[in-house]
């Protein structure tokens, strides 16, 4: 059968065995085990920022609380926020673009799989970096989006900042090399017969995410070399008593800091989509609506980085151009959220713990939209900006919207990724505890906003109301928390002793349930050839509704790359280049990080493939 | 399609829903000093305008659309061997429809907004009093170029008069924020902003910077007192004839041994070095608030605590505890000095000379 897509079964020969131990994880390439090493590094770090969220939540919980000091308040929250955005959100949504990407294109790798190791290590450095400023007890302490002047020498004199533009420095390399990665795979390396309008849902939302991430981030890459000069050199590009100007930084930073917000989202738009159809049983409602509105929704994110700046008094025509330009986002939003109920609509819905996910993502994601909506009328927007309002809001997209999809994306293709199912009982208890908890933590900073509490305060006076609704934020971000370790035990259980996962547990649609749990490293013994959206689903409904499971194949002469130890030498390579300039601009040691890079990507280049 | 019934326990799956509801009442019976809600000038009006006709939006798309969610996650419940649901890829018109609506929404929202925009953006009128706001980490200095004067962390505006606003910041970048009467507008170092209002209620009302602007971003805040234009006028006539502190030299208000022991102190502890009394015309360099009548204030500390003797003597005693990395050091004073310095700051109350002259 020329177009089947499900693994016939191949000679019983010897299975190729995948290698074990440390060393095969530094040097691997594979895609899906550098998805794992995302997916386990990203989760850490983003434990890591839920603990400084509940830090930060004890020291709102009453008035003139000391529990912590301003300083170790203000590293806190830079911290939490810097680390849920570039270790915890993008890298988790990196570990399905690499787990899952190649598997639902049908193909056996990535472009570069070397780059995409070297992407994977120089995360990791830059999150060390980022964290390692903790144990000289100098965290970035000036906001995650660090605004200029006050991250000049002059009023931030300290290691903070340094270890902020370093460590993001990093991030963005690692960043763009990803993108640039997963862009040429997803245009390359589709099966046969999978035209791009029949690509699934999430590889769509991916790809525009990284042509986001590809014209977005060298604008904070140059932002941040600005910052650099004037901190390292003495250059003058934010310092006012020279001329500079720190509305530059605002301008740069959201031209950079808007897209970023969508770069977070579009991935969790993506994980939805593909999680909506298979559990109601029917096709995504809308399909090409569902791409061009994901692309018009990127192409509209360059254009209203200025409502982040609205109290800065640009002027009524600037006022209501990023206003209506903002406003505008709204329709293909909001054609995103009807296409998705339009598709559960009529449908056979299975409530499983990915679909309770996918579902709650999207009733959170409608009051972030909404708000979001709201901060768009400019007058408004002056009272809410900066207010707890602006932090209720942002939560409902970033937590309510892209965690709640993760999330649901975990559910969804764990038994893929481990061969085990999670757990639906403990699924469902965790989904209640992070709804309720979500809820009455979020909730209630939309009235501290309206009721004139800023955001950034490490504490605030009695007697102006806002006893009650942080404590009652404090309590439910403990049961937020809560449901985290009840996500952790459910993980630890299925893995320990969970039920074996079959290829294709859900009833899916798409070519990653075609091929056995956990995949061979090849993923296809024979590269499928595909001839509609939902090419499972035909395949089944050929077949009278089931297919058998697929057989291991043995995956002889099947030509996968070599592992390779460069791109973590490259990675570390770039890791001591920075850490040069953390010591002060210490030649030497920036000369030999460049060295130390520049041999090891030679002698990658050099190195057989495979 | 067969309606399902309901999944398990649908009493309890509203519990959560009903308590948020019920601490939601028992939270509004709160007192918002700080409130965009109520607003008390016209310029914070016209912005509640506008956050009313978007919050009815919201909330009504907010209805529907969470109402046709859980309508259709109800409604189409089904199970594992329920037959294949008829596979439907889209609907033109719908989709033409919901793109359609949530458009003319905007538009609807989009005219009070342009409208305001422009409104709130318009130059003040001649008549406006002017105020010249200046950020520092972490205090508020007001200045008034027509009258002359000087003070900090409490403007003082008089109800019914346009109030203009130019800020500027003396470091980092600040965003005044006085909610009940405006919105926020942010404090540049080398560059001007502006805004205005007009009060409408008299009245003591809270604001704070909400631009994070280093250690003491949670404790810059501020007071704004409303007068009428006659206690508005008294005001700014003490506070014009303020040009140096209450001293013995001044018969009508002599302090009485301790505050002059503390008038001693105030020079030999080096307070002088950053506080000046003249409110007219202070010495340059001045890095700390100016202290002129300083005795009238509602709060000290930058609005942060009320101006009673404990509080002063707590402020002054440890300024570091209670405000870590302030610019004002602890002096290591004695219980006795600081009880001087307190009785000192508090009969610092100048009176208008009479008769009151109207300020212009």
């Amino acid at each position: 059968m020329a177009t089947s897509v499900i693994e016939q079964a191949g000679p019983q020969a010897h299975t190729r065995k995948a290698p074990t131990g440390i060393w095969s994880w530094i040097t691997t390439v594979d895609h899906k085990r550098i998805g794992i090493l995302y997916g386990v590094t990203a989760f850490f770090f983003f434990l890591l920022g839920g603990l400084e969220a509940l830090l930060l939540r004890i020291q709102l919980g009453s008035a003139n609380n000391t529990f912590l000091s301003p300083e170790a308040y203000n590293q806190l929250f830079t911290m939490h926020g810097t680390t849920m955005i570039f270790l915890g959100v993008m890298p988790l949504s990196a570990m399905y673009f690499n787990y899952i990407i190649p598997l639902q294109i049908g193909a056996r790798d990535v472009v570069f799989p070397r780059l995409n190791a070297f992407s994977y290590w120089v995360f990791l450095v830059g999150g060390l970096v980022l964290n390692a400023s903790f144990v000289f007890g100098a965290a970035p302490n000036a906001g995650w989006f660090g605004y200029a002047n006050l991250t000049s020498t002059q009023y931030s004199p300290g290691l903070n900042v340094d270890f902020w533009v370093v460590g993001l420095q990093i991030l963005g390399i690692a960043s763009l090399a990803a993108a640039v990665n997963f862009f040429t795979t997803i245009v390359n390396l589709r099966a046969k017969g999978m035209r791009v309008l029949r690509m699934p849902m999430f590889c769509w939302m991916s790809l525009i995410t990284q042509l986001l991430l590809l014209l977005a981030f060298p604008v904070i890459t140059v932002a941040l070399i600005f910052l650099m000069m004037d901190r390292y050199f003495g250059a003058n590009f934010f310092r006012v008593s020279a001329a500079g100007d720190p509305m530059l930084w605002q301008h740069l930073f959201w031209i950079f800091g808007h897209p970023e917000v969508y770069i977070l989202i579009l991935p969790a738009f993506g994980i939805v989509s593909e999680i909506l159809p298979v559990f109601s049983r029917k096709p995504l409602f809308g399909y090409a609506a569902m791409v061009f509105s994901g692309a018009f929704i990127a192409v509209l994110g360059f254009g209203v980085w200025s409502h982040h700046m609205f109290a800065t008094g640009m002027g009524p025509i600037a006022d209501a151009s990023f206003g209506l330009l903002t406003m505008l986002i709204a329709i293909p939003t909001g054609v995103k959220i009807f296409n998705w109920i339009g598709t559960i609509w009529g449908g056979s819905i299975q409530l499983k713990t990915p679909m309770y996910f996918a579902l709650g993502f999207i009733a959170m994601f409608i009051i972030g939209g909404l708000s979001g909506i709201m901060h768009s009328a400019v007058p408004a927007d002056l009272q809410q900006t900066d207010s707890y309002f602006v932090v209720a809001h942002f939560h409902y997209v970033l937590f309510g919207g892209s965690i709640f999809a993760l999330t649901a994306g975990t559910y969804y293709w764990f038994p893929k990724m481990t061969g085990k199912m999670l757990g639906e009982g403990l699924g469902k208890i965790h989904f209640w505890l992070m709804f309720i908890g979500f809820n009455v933590t979020f909730f209630p900073m939309h009235f501290l906003g309206l009721n004139g509490m800023p955001r950034r305060v490490y504490t605030y006076q009695p007697g102006l109301g806002f006893e009650f609704w942080n404590q009652v934020e404090t309590i439910g971000s403990m049961v937020l928390g809560f449901s985290f370790l009840v996500f952790i035990v459910n993980i630890v259980l299925s893995l320990r002793k969970g039920q074996r996962a079959p290829a294709d547990p859900w009833n899916g649609a798409t070519l990653e349930w075609s091929i056995p749990s956990p995949p061979p490293e090849f993923n296809f013994a024979e590269v499928p050839e595909v001839t509609t959206r939902d090419p499972l689903w035909e395949e089944k409904r050929a077949r009278g509704g089931h297919l058998p499971e697929p057989v291991r194949a043995s995956g002889e002469g099947i030509h996968m790359p070599n592992p390779s130890k460069w791109p973590i030498i490259a990675a570390l390579g770039i890791g001591v280049f920075f850490t040069g300039f953390l010591l002060g601009v210490k030649l030497p040691v920036i000369l030999a990080g460049a060295l130390l890079t520049i041999v090891a990507i030679f002698a990658w280049a050099l190195e057989p493939a495979g | 399609m067969r309606l399902r019934s309901l999944p398990p326990g649908p009493v309890v799956r509203w519990v959560p829903v009903l308590a948020l509801l019920l601490v939601a009442v028992a939270g509004c019976a709160q007192h918002y000093p700080q409130t965009t809600l109520a607003p008390k000038g016209d310029f914070a009006q016209m912005v509640d305008h506008v956050f009313r006709a978007t919050v009815r939006w919201a909330v009504l798309v907010f209805l529907l659309v969470e109402g046709a969610l859980l309508y259709a996650i109800i409604r189409f419940r089904g199970r594992s061997d329920d037959p294949e649901p008829e596979q439907v890829h889209g609907n033109t018109t719908l989709e033409i429809i919901w793109t359609a609506i949530p458009a003319i929404i905007l538009v609807i929202v989009a005219i009070p907004t342009i409208r305001t925009i422009f409104e709130t953006a318009r130059v003040p009128r001649d008549d406006a009093l002017t105020v010249e706001v200046i950020g520092h980490q972490w205090w508020w200095e007001f200045r008034y170029p027509t009258i002359g004067i000087t003070t900090a962390n409490e403007l003082h505006v008089p109800a019914g008069r346009t109030v203009d606003l130019r800020l500027k910041s003396m470091d980092v970048i600040h965003s005044f924020w006085i909610p009940q009467l405006a919105g926020k507008r942010d404090v540049f170092p080398g560059r001007e902003t502006r805004i205005w209002f007009t009060a409408s209620d008299t009245g003591t009302f809270s604001g704070q910077c909400a631009e994070f602007c280093g250690i003491q971003h949670g404790k810059m805040g501020f007071r704004i007192v409303v007068s009428d234009s006659t206690g508005f006028g008294d005001w700014a006539a003490a506070m014009s004839n303020a040009t140096g502190p209450v001293t013995l030299a001044e018969p009508a208000t002599a302090l009485d041994s301790l505050a002059t022991a503390g008038q001693q102190l105030f020079t030999t502890k080096a307070c002088v070095g950053c506080h000046s009394f003249n409110a007219v015309t202070p010495p340059p360099g001045m890095v700390g608030p100016n202290l002129a009548n300083v005795g009238t204030r509602k709060a000290i500390a930058a609005g942060m605590l009320d101006n009673n003797n404990a509080n002063l003597a707590r402020w002054i005693q440890h300024p570091q505890s209670f405000k870590e990395g302030s610019h004002m050091p602890d002096l290591a004073l004695s219980d006795g000095e600081v009880q001087a310095l307190v009785a000192y700051l508090r009969q610092q109350r100048v009176r208008a000379p009479a008769p009151v002259a109207a300020p212009q």
